[in-house]
């Protein structure tokens, strides 16, 4: 079963040849998913052997953001979890675009949870117990956290809100892997076509998740839409100012 | 210095909702139209069932002109002003019709008459504090033969409800007579959605599917709906959503005489010498060009509309085209959408795949369809339950006050109840008051440095006291049904901008309080005609487009028979 395009995976991996994984196939590593039973909540706590090569994120950056998206959506006897659904990797992969703006929110939020968990627990927030992991995330959520510019909690929902993007949202984007955000939540599928056949069936509770992406059709213009590339915003901004802008 | 363009008949601003429509008998009848788009092109292979580009990342909304030009809003004059993130329009071939929800009812007789029925039954004490509301300078039976023509040239389903006053008990027991039936069926219901009309049932009430611009069968030659639930705030990837660009604009440009001209941003109408309209300035790219024109018609949305004439200074209109009574901009409301009630359902909805004109409707307490005698309001509001989940929304929603936002027990709340919320769509009378308008903003600018609107308004007692009114309604309806908990959203406060905008280039006789004549034709530039939402003086409790497009049909036909007298006549 293909999670995304294994076209779309190389080319998105396209620096993988400048990241030390010698020997290993990105695209095999990244459809691999660890078992729900196996993955406990220990286990996602255990250092990571292995680093996903990360675009956006400093590696340290990238041990604290998977750390807590395993505590905001843990795996559990419900099943996987947000980071067997690689919310991280969604988070990362959109900090170079769409969600750009956020990108300096990311580095200090995260610097400052990590130093509040060293200061207030007393080890860096991805060695603590989960239990002390949570009680941190709680501090940082209702915002008695220490250490943040601005709110903890803006940070809290900002990280959130993503989360739940990279969990639930089409795994075109990175996350939602091996469709564990719609499994978990019962959400059967992408479908370009529902009957009334189909729609009798899941009111029984017959209609089988068939993990489709939007993208793994051949129907729709990918990514950008060509809207967004001729908007007219840009170009009348390009057109009153420099060249070089937009 | 613009570059002048050749001469034409007809320049139409927009090829959305409206504009779209009124081009197919204007090029029918013979006449040479050019329509002008700040979009451009989109076809289905753009709409991809994708909820975060849609629907997280506002695509359909966050590209192009219409987001530099964001209106500002405040509750009153001295309330502080914000600026939202987004427009709530989008600008392409087709517009905000191509990811709209396409609900296409018609309005109730009563609210072409407020006034004067309000009056009639209730005595004129009852007309809100402070409103300016008038009658429509003609009643629904004008409009019906041009709602009729919309509904068949676009394509709407329903059930229709009272067939030249024969009560058909499967449709809407409340709603005008109409000639002819619906030319397609109702879209297809769910359990759920039966049992929630089984559910008004037992409470005396009578629910029926509510009419959609959208495909229940295939109608001209295009598909019909697919269900595959990303019609809220999506394009249809089968063309069964029956906006102008599937079907008028085609049609049009199929007679030779529509030439549609895209990234064409409007920036002024011109006027001669004698202060008629004389074409339209518009940039693409950089380059201004002029577009004459015998006659002008501006379709944009109602901020557009507004802040286009508000532009337009010049020596025979310095308060702006059309404005030398001071009426544009007045009368201005959007419509109360707010103050939804939420219900948590002990079993699963399987709402995962639909779209949001697919439900049932009660209209016992819309319009004037129950007696206000003993009430404190005018009006009332339309429920409306449908068919409408994505993933995200669905994970990210409230979980009630029964679990935590995070963790475990988060985890089993949202794997339980992702599919067991409904949100109701509880649309309501909002009225024109002296108070509510929209002017420029003396601050922000869009990416030409020009002002975008300011919308002043907020929403009085009347309106207040409907949605008080109606959530209860709302909320006895979903307990029937078994809902074992409800949430009821504020009453509302402040309007921020709406897709359902109104006033602002009203219509009626008077020229002392209305921008546009009977006809959608300006009191002061006779050439120039206004479509869309703005001209609209009364919301009633339902989706304003198709009401918008039959006028606009109606305002096109009018130009089309009198054509030349119009072409000429003097202001």
């Amino acid at each position: 079963m293909s999670v995304i395009s294994r076209r779309d995976l190389l080319k998105r991996a396209g620096l993988a040849a400048v990241v030390p994984v010698a020997g290993v196939d990105v695209a095999r590593a990244f459809e691999t998913a660890p078992p729900a039973a196996a993955a406990g909540p220990a286990e996602s706590l255990v250092a990571q052997p292995q680093r996903e090569p990360r675009e956006h994120l400093t590696a340290a950056e990238s041990d604290v953001l998977e750390a807590v998206v395993a505590r905001l959506i843990p795996s559990d006897e419900h099943g996987p979890g947000a980071k067997e659904a690689k919310a991280a990797r969604y988070i990362d992969r959109a900090l170079g675009g769409a969600l750009a703006s956020s990108r300096q929110a990311y580095g200090a939020g995260l610097a400052a949870l990590d130093r509040y968990a060293r200061s207030s627990r007393g080890a860096a927030f991805a060695q603590l117990s989960p239990a002390d992991q949570d009680s941190v995330l709680i501090d940082v959520e209702t915002g008695a956290a220490t250490g943040f510019t601005g709110s903890s909690a803006a940070f809290f929902n900002l990280v959130r809100t993503h989360t739940w993007q990279g969990t639930f949202g089409d795994p075109y984007y990175g996350g939602n892997a091996n469709f564990v955000g719609w499994d978990l939540i019962g959400y059967p599928g992408i479908r370009t076509v529902v009957s009334a056949e189909d729609q009798r069936r899941l009111e029984r509770h017959e209609l089988k998740p068939n993990h489709q992406s939007a993208y793994d059709t051949e129907m729709f213009n990918k990514a950008t839409a060509r809207a967004d590339e001729e908007g007219l915003l840009r170009r009348s901004s390009r057109s009153a100012g420099s060249k070089a802008g937009a | 210095m613009a570059t002048r363009l050749t001469d034409t008949d007809v320049v139409v601003v927009g090829m959305g909702a409206v504009g779209g429509v009124a081009v197919l008998p204007l090029a029918q009848a013979g006449i040479e139209v050019i329509g002008l788009e700040a979009g451009t092109w989109l076809s289905k292979r753009d709409f991809a069932p994708d909820e975060i580009r849609n629907n997280v990342r506002d695509w359909p909304m966050a590209v192009q002109k219409a987001n530099g030009e964001i209106p500002t809003s405040r509750a009153t004059r001295s309330a502080p002003t914000t600026r939202a993130g987004r427009h709530p329009m989008m600008n392409a071939v087709g517009g905000t019709a191509l990811h709209y929800w396409a609900q296409s009812w018609r309005l109730n007789p009563w609210d072409f008459k407020v006034v004067s029925e309000t009056k009639r039954r209730y005595g004129a004490s009852r007309i809100p504090k402070g409103s300016t509301v008038e009658d429509w300078p003609f009643g629904y039976d004008e409009l019906e033969p041009y709602y009729d023509k919309v509904e068949y040239e676009m394509g709407v389903s329903g059930q229709a409800g009272n067939l030249n006053g024969k009560i058909d008990p499967r449709g809407n027991p409340f709603e005008g007579p109409r000639k002819r039936p619906y030319p397609m069926p109702p879209l297809r219901g769910t359990d759920f959605l039966e049992k929630m009309a089984a559910s008004a049932n037992t409470l005396g009430w009578h629910a029926f599917p509510g009419p959609a611009s959208i495909n229940s069968r295939p109608y001209q030659n295009r598909s019909a709906c697919m269900y595959h639930g990303f019609c809220n705030q999506g394009g249809c990837h089968v063309d069964a959503k029956n906006s102008p660009l599937v079907t008028t604009i085609p049609r049009a440009q199929e007679t030779g005489r529509l030439k549609v001209v895209t990234r064409a941003h409007v920036t002024q109408i011109e006027v001669d010498g004698e202060g008629r309209a004389s074409g339209v300035t518009y940039v693409t790219d950089g380059v201004e060009y002029f577009q004459p024109a015998k006659v002008v018609l501006i379709a944009s949305h109602t901020y557009e509309n507004i802040r286009l004439l508000l532009l337009s200074k010049s020596k025979a209109y310095p308060n702006g085209l059309s404005n030398n009574h001071g009426q544009v901009g007045r009368h201005y409301f959007s419509h109360h959408q707010l103050a939804g009630v939420s219900a948590l359902f002990p079993f699963s909805l399987n709402a995962w795949y639909g779209t949001p004109a697919q439900g049932v409707a009660v209209d016992h307490w819309a319009d004037d369809n129950f007696d206000h005698a003993g009430l404190d309001f005018i009006g009332g509001g339309n429920l409306w339950v449908y068919s409408d989940r994505r993933p995200i929304a669905a994970a990210s929603g409230s979980t009630w006050n029964r679990a935590p936002n995070w963790g475990s027990a988060w985890k089993a709340f949202i794997k339980e109840n992702a599919d067991r919320t409904n949100n109701s769509y509880l649309q309501k009378t909002t009225l024109p008051y002296e108070d509510n308008f929209v002017d420029l903003d003396p601050v922000a600018k869009d990416a030409l440095g020009l002002p975008v609107c300011r919308i002043t308004g907020e929403y009085k007692e009347n309106e207040r006291a409907i949605a008080a009114f109606i959530q209860d309604k709302m909320e006895q309806w979903y307990r029937a049904a078994g809902a074992i908990d409800v949430t009821k959203a504020p009453l509302g406060g402040a309007m921020g901008p709406s897709t359902h905008a109104y006033g602002g280039t009203r219509m009626g006789d008077n020229r002392e309080t209305n921008v546009v004549d009977r006809w959608g034709f300006s009191h002061e530039a006779s050439n120039l005609g206004i479509l869309g939402g703005s001209v609209m003086g009364t919301s009633g409790a339902r989706n304003p487009t198709l009401t918008a497009q039959a006028l606009s049909w109606r305002t096109a036909e009018h130009l089309a028979k009198n054509f030349n007298a119009i072409a000429s006549r003097r202001a």
